[in-house]
């Protein structure tokens, strides 16, 4: 018995050394220095489609639910509560009901209720007009019918249809949860959230400054006292700031593979990951100008496009080659290689495609005598244009001799809105790996992303029903047929998806990063600094 | 004296009128506004929202009732709100003068400081290896692009150093804030330093071979007294110019070594307030800077008399 007890002890004893080991294991205290690459457009979240806003103010936010901060990949598995403690679906799965976490305060005071995530889904779905400049995700959230108050601590989102992504998109970083009593001018500027960091200053140009919230209704967090973020547009005095450790991390995905490896070289200690950004080259065909309004050109076209030339080129291979949904191991959705060699224009042998697209320009009069004469429009920033001269480059291969047109960002959306152009090169990203936010927010009929007013109404029936599918393994295989019909149609043919580079000194820890997005795990709540 | 001011002044007035017009008109006739960028930048295209928002800013008003409503409220002292950061646009400049002005400052302190008396060694040495190396510095400090020799600067420190000076808004000491622009001022400096060297050399050359000159050294007055006293005093009017117009220049000029060293100055602000076709805060901008290069000549016209009293602008 007394072997038993000492044992008991001992292990006792072990058991709290070990929290207290880890409890010590996480400092509290300093301020985490990052690098920014531009002014955001503002603090608004919910008002902008970038990372420049989502990443440094998603730490003064929560969400219903979010992504667990280690999770690898950001998927229905993933989810964990947040503001909300837990939920449940009806048994038609078409209510959703959040039991909501018990005292916890906006920044300024103020009690956090149901009535905050019933207005923040009012405004951001289009029910009701919140005064916000724009709301670029208005599409995502289509099959919300109703939002009913139960309780001060209890919500509930009526559905029109089963939706197993609805969790997914609640829990992504451009879904926070708003204050009712803060109007939108304010949150353009100075945003007002339950989260680990209180707003403190966003000097534009300059700097973002978060500080430590210390009635977080999360015990002990956040470690990080604040967080600072210094605007310095030049990529390269950026890198040089980081190196001398001036600064913690740099901006999520700014650094190309070629650069992390010199920052590496450089300092080897230094802890980076190039992953997926979620971020995609595309090309826009105008269909409603001649002769793009001919399928057979539109298909010509994509066949003319070597995928893995791009990646080698502008990446030196580290860039996916994929549908509109994010290619495997990375993406939950992708093709598999087997898969997309089926797809026209994906094969292995790119000279039979081009073949193929020579065959159908022949066909409609074209040859090497009679070049089909176009533009190519792109934004005037590398990104675009790099990409887009090399499909110049491309295209050429099926009789098209392109022209470069490279536009001023304000000239390039005013000419896509007035549909003046022919081909464009065009680059973008989505929050969320999940076919509901894909196809919804590119591709239905009324999208307001939908740049090229592509419409196909059976597929719209298509993405409805796989948006309903609860077998994971069945709705793969019908999101995978949607997107080869996206891109036989080329709809917005897909050339390459981004990857991009992310460098942190190892005094930070706690740092998790998703490999299939890089908009979710920015609240810095567990992370710390060990210097 | 008090006409030919009376008369500056109200040139002044005149030529910052025109200058307000013209910087109304260029930038609604560049492509693209706000409401573009804003839209842009989120990824949409319902031209519907588009047009709320050109209506809430007053974009849809009339081009003279624009134009109007800014120079009524810049008589007025109220500079209206920026479109990017919805804040005064009085409370998004002040802060941004005082640094880019001691930027300019120091830069000019460095320029003037080793760009005068460079100049006159390398013409009292005339045609001597100093000399030549002098002319290849001066050569060398015009034909640098400054963003090249800002980054140069910046590997060197890290190489070095293990450090960059990246811009603080409240350094703890004089010498910390002295040590993070120093460098940048220096960097900008050069090449206006390399500008008044040049100038000075063939100014003094041409003063040297004067008979004032000769005289003096005939009195036997040390070469010293020659050089500084008389020859430089006499050489020195078109070098206060020229330093004039690159204290002027420096105010909008500064954007690449703002950017380079990540100096959040006027220069900087300017750049991206363009990129964003920020209305009021370009406009108001590019009127400070109209009004700092406006008095920055009168300035030099006035010092033009201190130091030599034969100029009398009464007559």
């Amino acid at each position: 018995m007394s072997r038993m007890l000492r044992r008991l002890a001992v292990a006792s004893v072990c058991t709290l050394m070990l929290f207290a080991g880890i409890a010590h294991a996480q400092k509290q205290g300093g301020v985490l220095r990052i690098t920014h690459r531009d002014n955001p457009p503002s603090a608004s979240i919910h008002e902008e489609a970038t990372i420049s806003t989502d990443m440094p103010f998603m730490g003064v936010f929560n969400n219903l639910v979010v992504f667990a901060p280690d999770a690898k990949q950001n998927r229905l598995e993933a989810v964990v509560p947040e503001l909300a403690t837990s939920w449940k679906y009806s048994d038609d799965e078409r209510t959703l009901t959040f039991q909501l976490r018990d005292g916890v305060k906006w920044h300024d005071g103020k009690p956090f209720t149901a009535a905050d995530v019933k207005c923040t889904w009012d405004v951001v779905s289009g029910k009701v007009d919140g005064k916000m400049r724009k709301n670029p995700r208005k599409t995502w959230w289509f099959n919300i019918k109703d939002i009913a108050v139960d309780n001060p601590l209890q919500v509930t989102f009526h559905l029109n249809d089963p939706q197993p992504s609805f969790l997914v998109m609640l829990a992504g970083g451009f879904s926070p949860v708003y204050p009712c009593h803060v109007p939108a001018a304010q949150m353009r500027t100075h945003p007002i959230g339950t989260g680990p960091f209180k707003f403190v200053s966003f000097q534009q140009n300059e700097s973002i400054k978060l500080e430590r919230n210390t009635e977080y209704w999360k015990p002990g967090r956040p470690y990080l006292d604040g967080i600072e973020y210094t605007i310095i547009a030049n990529r390269s005095t950026a890198v040089l700031a980081l190196e001398s450790g001036k600064f913690d991390m740099n901006i999520t995905g700014e650094l190309t593979p070629e650069l992390v490896k010199d920052v590496q070289s450089h300092v080897p200690t230094m802890q980076c990951v190039v992953q997926p950004s979620n971020t995609q080259g595309n090309l826009l065909i105008n269909r409603d100008r001649p002769p793009f309004d001919d399928a057979k050109i539109r298909r010509a076209l994509g066949l003319s496009i070597d995928r893995k030339a791009f990646s080698d080129i502008l990446s030196r291979g580290v860039y996916n080659i994929g549908g509109a949904m994010l290619a495997p191991p990375e993406g939950i959705w992708g093709w598999t290689k087997e898969f997309m060699e089926t797809v026209p224009g994906y094969g292995a042998d790119v000279e039979k495609s081009r073949e193929e697209g020579r065959r159908i320009m022949k066909e409609l009069g074209y040859g090497p005598d009679k070049m089909l004469q176009l533009k190519v429009s792109t934004r005037n920033i590398p990104d675009y244009r790099d990409a887009a001269v090399l499909l110049i480059d491309h295209i050429k291969n099926v009789y098209i001799q392109g022209e470069l047109e490279p536009l001023d960002s304000s000239v390039w959306y005013a000419r896509l809105l007035k549909k003046d152009y022919a081909v464009g090169m065009n680059v973008q990203g989505t929050g969320v790996d999940d076919p509901d936010v894909m196809f919804f927010e590119n591709y239905t009929c009324n999208s307001e992303r939908n740049y090229t007013a592509y419409c196909n109404k059976d597929l719209e029936v298509l993405f409805r029903k796989q948006s309903q599918m609860k077998d994971f393994e069945a709705r793969k295989q019908l999101v995978w047929q949607i997107d080869r019909t996206l891109q036989e149609d080329g709809a917005r043919p897909v050339v390459f998806q981004s990857q991009g580079g992310t460098c942190w000194w190892p005094a930070v820890k706690g740092l998790h990063l998703a490999v299939n997005s890089i908009y979710n795990h920015w609240r810095f709540d567990d992370v710390w600094l060990e210097r | 004296m008090l006409s030919y001011l009376i008369r500056r002044l109200l040139l002044m007035v005149v030529t910052l009128f025109g200058v307000s017009v013209a910087i109304f008109l260029l930038l609604r006739i560049v492509p693209g506004n706000i409401a573009d960028i804003l839209f842009d930048s989120a990824g949409l295209i319902d031209p519907a929202e588009k047009q709320k928002i050109v209506a809430d800013l007053g974009l849809d008003l009339p081009l003279p009732l624009q134009y109007w409503q800014w120079l009524n409220g810049l008589l007025h002292g109220d500079l209206g709100f920026s479109y990017v950061s919805e804040k005064p646009v009085i409370d998004e400049i002040l802060p941004r003068i005082p640094i880019t002005a001691r930027l300019a400052a120091l830069a000019m302190i460095f320029a003037v400081c080793a760009g005068v008396p460079l100049g006159v060694i390398s013409a009292v040495r005339q045609n001597t290896k100093l000399d030549y190396a002098l002319r290849v510095l001066s050569l060398s400090g015009l034909s640098m692009p400054s963003f090249w020799l800002g980054l140069l600067i910046l590997m060197a420190c890290v190489r070095w150093f293990g450090t960059i000076p990246i811009y603080d808004r409240a350094p703890e000491t004089f010498w910390a804030w002295l040590a993070m622009l120093a460098i940048p001022a220096a960097s900008v400096g050069f090449r206006s330093s390399a500008l008044i060297m040049r100038l000075t050399r063939s100014s003094m050359l041409e003063v040297l071979r004067q008979d004032f000159v000769r005289t003096a050294k005939s009195k036997g007055l040390s070469d010293t007294a020659v050089t500084y006293d008389h020859a430089l005093r006499n050489a020195v009017l078109p070098v206060i110019t020229t330093i004039g117009v690159e204290t002027a220049f420096l105010f909008g000029g500064l954007i690449v070594t703002e950017t380079v060293f990540n100096i959040p100055g006027v220069a900087r602000f300017l750049v991206e307030a363009i990129r964003w076709r920020d209305y009021p805060m370009v406009q108001n901008l590019v009127m400070f800077i109209a009004v700092v290069v406006v008095s920055v000549n009168l300035i030099v016209d006035l010092l033009y008399m201190l130091v030599d009293p034969r100029i009398r602008y009464s007559e």
